[in-house]
């Protein structure tokens, strides 16, 4: 019965996409006002009913109803209720479900809200939206109906992938999901400025909240994604050049970018094309990454699916939205007329700056992910993995660094950096400073890099509120401030993972003592345990910093039976300068027990790092929309004010 | 970015336009050289058993080696973390040697892919390894293996 809801639920919505288009581009076309009209209250009603369908869903994980095929073949009875509302997007049909709800609801959230722009742009934004959320409800219905029934109803579901087992999938996929489909208004925005030849500070203005908001939880998803990988893994690393993880970080470099040359849009009226043409990149970004994802043609716990139709169905997704949008914007570029003028030397100098380097990391990380599959339809078997991409992204992010230290000293439209000297030099002495001390102590190359500009970043970051009073600084400073000195701790940690950490591997019995850099640890015992639908061994660990009281830290080799299946639950001991991260391995043959220790010095720092960037979009975001607040109650004032002069 | 104390005027207007495009082309082309440059030297070719007898990568070059885990191979050595395995598919076998925590459903008679080096004595020395993780997560490199040797797979690992 629910199912049966939710899939007419699913096809009523892709039905009101298509008149949104159909009503949105008649309306465009001149065909009057009775058109315009039903445009916005349609995309609304769309929003909801999509989200009716994922609740349904929702509704159907949580009540185990075996009788869809989705269901059977992902849940299981046993499972914490955690993870069977979690597991409704923990596979393929369920995570494009909630790919469209909240494309649908991004859609009408804008046409609820957004009233800045001129009428014709909006409803050209909104059929946009519409083009785009329409060929996803096909994908959905026609390749992968998430309500698919089973006749007979099997007695019990096959369970759900045991990595995915942990409270990370409750937040991670729809984190990053809202950041991933928050950037299709952006592009939206950016096909209706270009249909009407509106592209201008207007249209920055508008499209800048949701960018940031995009922004933000792309920010969040990819720390905690990061952070996900390093514990549940059990491998000590943070980032792996996944192209799963590329693929996360492909829009949010794009969107990186985009926030910052809509800001010299709205502030400066320059970059128009350039700004047009990354709000159509950064969502691309995103279908790629759901191309690459999606598609089956790479494995790893994020691709559910490995179905050639699915594949080449998202594929032709793809190259119809990409294409068009890039025809269209081949077209009417032209047509853009040029911005405001500056000089090399200004805040919009430095943007620029920003702009290329962060578009020189995209395409570095973008080749890296697409070489391996162009290779192989060549019949050559490739990996790329770090080697190619630290060196290769690290040359243009290194000099946007740099320039990040000084950029936001400068004034817009012209400046020299005579002006600011002493803060180029206290930059430069910080920078040199620190270079020189890791060279005596002989660091390696990119954490040496890594660790002096984050040295000078996390000074240098806090200059633009020197001379200020603090408590007059604007929200949008604020979060500027904590977004730069959030880049300088999330590099800090990233440097001293790769230059200090301290690894062993070890074999112990019952009672062996090991050393890990400056951590003494004594293995008690190792015990069996069970839980709600798995067994483990336990290992009982005392871990001592520098001979004080000890810690208890409990490593877990867990095997779960719906599927059967084995994963290691890594134990964790945080101080505020590091982690100690232990992982229990198997018995040898001896009877001893393989142990995998690292003292990670400062890593913590890296997710908090991303959490300050994240902070910063936040107070941005909320700097913006207040002020936006306060701008439309002042003018309803004028507006209530006249009215009432007039009778 | 322009060197203290020159004073830069705004460039003339049509040309702005002109000079953006030409940097931004100039930065995407650097950055397109570059990975292919990078890409060349630094890409891990996969390799099975077979190539690596009769051409063998270049000793401290970073590749894969994909195979099957020979049955009663599999030995470790005193130290208890480090273990010794040969790969075989069917053609060649190549000693492996790996020092760490295997996968879960690392065994005997299963498919492997190692990451790693092989060494100048011919043994692949690898720092990582990667196994069938469930029906759902094969390695890429796994799916291309023999109609035999993916069947075995499949029933060692059911």
């Amino acid at each position: 019965m629910i199912a049966n809801l939710g899939l007419a639920a699913l096809w009523l919505a892709a039905a009101l996409a298509a008149l949104q288009l159909v009503a949105g581009a008649l309306a465009l076309g001149g065909r009057g006002q009775d058109f315009a009209g039903i445009v916005r209250p349609v995309a609304v009603i769309q929003g909801l009913l999509a989200a009716a369908a994922m609740i349904a869903l929702v509704v159907l994980f949580c009540q185990t109803d075996l009788s869809v095929k989705l269901v059977a073949s992902n849940s299981h009875s046993s499972k914490p209720l955690l993870y069977k509302f979690a597991g409704s997007w923990g596979n393929h049909e369920g995570s494009m479900l909630l790919w469209v709800t909240i494309m649908g609801l991004a859609g009408g959230f804008v046409a609820l809200v957004e009233r800045r722009l001129p009428e014709r742009t909006m409803l050209a934004t909104l059929a946009g939206q519409a083009f785009v959320s329409l060929g996803f409800y096909a994908f959905l219905l026609l390749a992968s109906n998430p309500f698919e029934r089973l006749d007979p109803v099997p007695v019990e579901g096959m369970g759900l992938n045991p990595l995915l087992q942990d409270p990370g999938l409750a937040f991670h996929p729809p984190t990053l999901y809202i950041g991933y489909v928050g950037l299709s208004i952006a592009f939206s925005f950016a096909i209706g400025a270009l249909i009407t030849r509106e592209v201008g500070p207007a249209f920055a203005r508008a499209m800048r909240p949701w960018v940031l908001g995009s922004w933000i939880f792309l920010t969040l998803g990819i720390t905690a994604g990061s952070y996900w990988a390093y514990y549940e893994l059990g491998w000590g690393g943070w980032w792996f050049w996944d192209p799963v993880e590329n693929a996360s970080l492909m829009p949010w470099l794009a969107a990186t970018a985009l926030l910052h040359s809509a800001s010299v849009l709205a502030s400066r009226n320059a970059l128009r094309a350039w700004t047009v043409m990354l709000g159509v990149v950064a969502f691309s970004m995103s279908m790629v990454g759901t191309f690459l994802v999606r598609s089956g043609i790479l494995t790893s716990v994020h691709a559910f699916a490995v179905d050639p139709t699915r594949g080449s169905f998202i594929l032709a997704l793809l190259a119809i939205n990409i294409g068009a949008a890039l025809v269209l914007f081949g077209l009417r570029a032209a047509s853009v007329t040029e911005g405001e003028q500056f000089a090399v030397t200004s805040r919009e100098g430095a943007l620029v700056f920003n702009n290329v380097m962060l578009t020189g990391a995209l395409g570095i990380v973008l080749v890296g992910t697409l070489y391996p599959l162009l290779a192989e339809s060549m019949g050559q078997k490739v990996s790329v993995g770090p080697p190619y991409f630290n060196p290769a992204t690290a040359m243009f992010v290194v000099p946007m660094l740099a320039v990040l230290a000084v950029g936001p000293l400068l004034r817009w439209r012209r400046d020299r950096l005579t002006r600011i000297r002493r803060e180029v030099a206290v930059a430069a002495g910080l920078l040199l400073g620190g270079l020189a001390v890791m060279v005596i102590k002989g660091v390696p190359l990119l954490p040496m890099l890594g660790l002096a500009l984050a040295g000078m970043l996390a000074v240098a970051s806090l200059l633009p509120l020197r001379g200020r009073k603090l408590r007059t600084v604007k929200l949008p400073l604020w979060g500027m401030v904590a977004a730069h000195f959030g880049v300088a701790v999330a590099l800090f940690g990233m440097a001293c993972d790769s230059a200090f950490t301290v690894e062993r591997l070890v074999a112990a019995r019952v009672g062996d003592k090991v050393a890990v850099g400056p951590w003494q640890l004594t293995l008690k015992s190792i015990q069996p345990i069970a839980g709600p639908n798995w067994t483990a061994l336990e290992a009982g660990i005392e871990a001592s910093y520098q001979g004080a009281a000890p810690d208890l830290l409990k490593p877990q080799a867990r095997q779960f039976w719906t599927p059967y299946q084995s994963t290691n639950e890594s134990a964790l001991d945080t101080r505020w300068n590091g982690q100690l991260y232990v992982v229990l391995g198997e018995q040898a043959g001896d009877g001893r027990w393989q142990l995998r220790l690292w003292w990670k010095p400062f890593v913590p720092l890296i997710w908090y790092g991303g959490i300050l960037i994240a902070l910063g979009g936040v107070l941005a975001l909320l700097g913006r929309v207040v002020s936006d607040l306060r701008r439309i109650i002042a003018r309803d004032k004028i507006a209530w004010r006249r009215e009432r002069q007039g009778r | 970015m322009s060197q203290p104390g020159a004073t830069s005027q705004p460039v003339k207007a049509k040309h702005q336009r002109l000079i953006l495009v030409l940097i931004a082309l100039a930065a995407l082309i650097g950055a397109a050289l570059l990975a292919a440059w990078a890409l060349r030297s630094q890409a891990s070719y996969f390799y099975v058993p077979a190539d690596i007898a009769s051409n063998p990568p270049e000793a401290d070059r970073a590749v894969r080696l994909g195979g099957m885990v020979e049955a009663g191979s599999l030995k470790t050595n005193a130290d208890g973390v480090t273990i010794r395995f040969v790969v075989g598919d069917g053609k060649a076998r190549v000693p492996v040697q790996f020092k760490g925590i295997v996968p879960d459903l690392f065994k005997e008679g299963s498919g492997v892919v190692a990451e790693g080096k092989l060494g100048r004595d011919g043994t692949f020395v690898a720092n990582n390894l990667l196994a069938k993780h469930d029906e759902k997560y094969v390695p890429r490199e796994m799916a291309g293996m023999s109609a035999d040797q993916a069947r075995k797979t499949v029933e060692e690992t059911r």
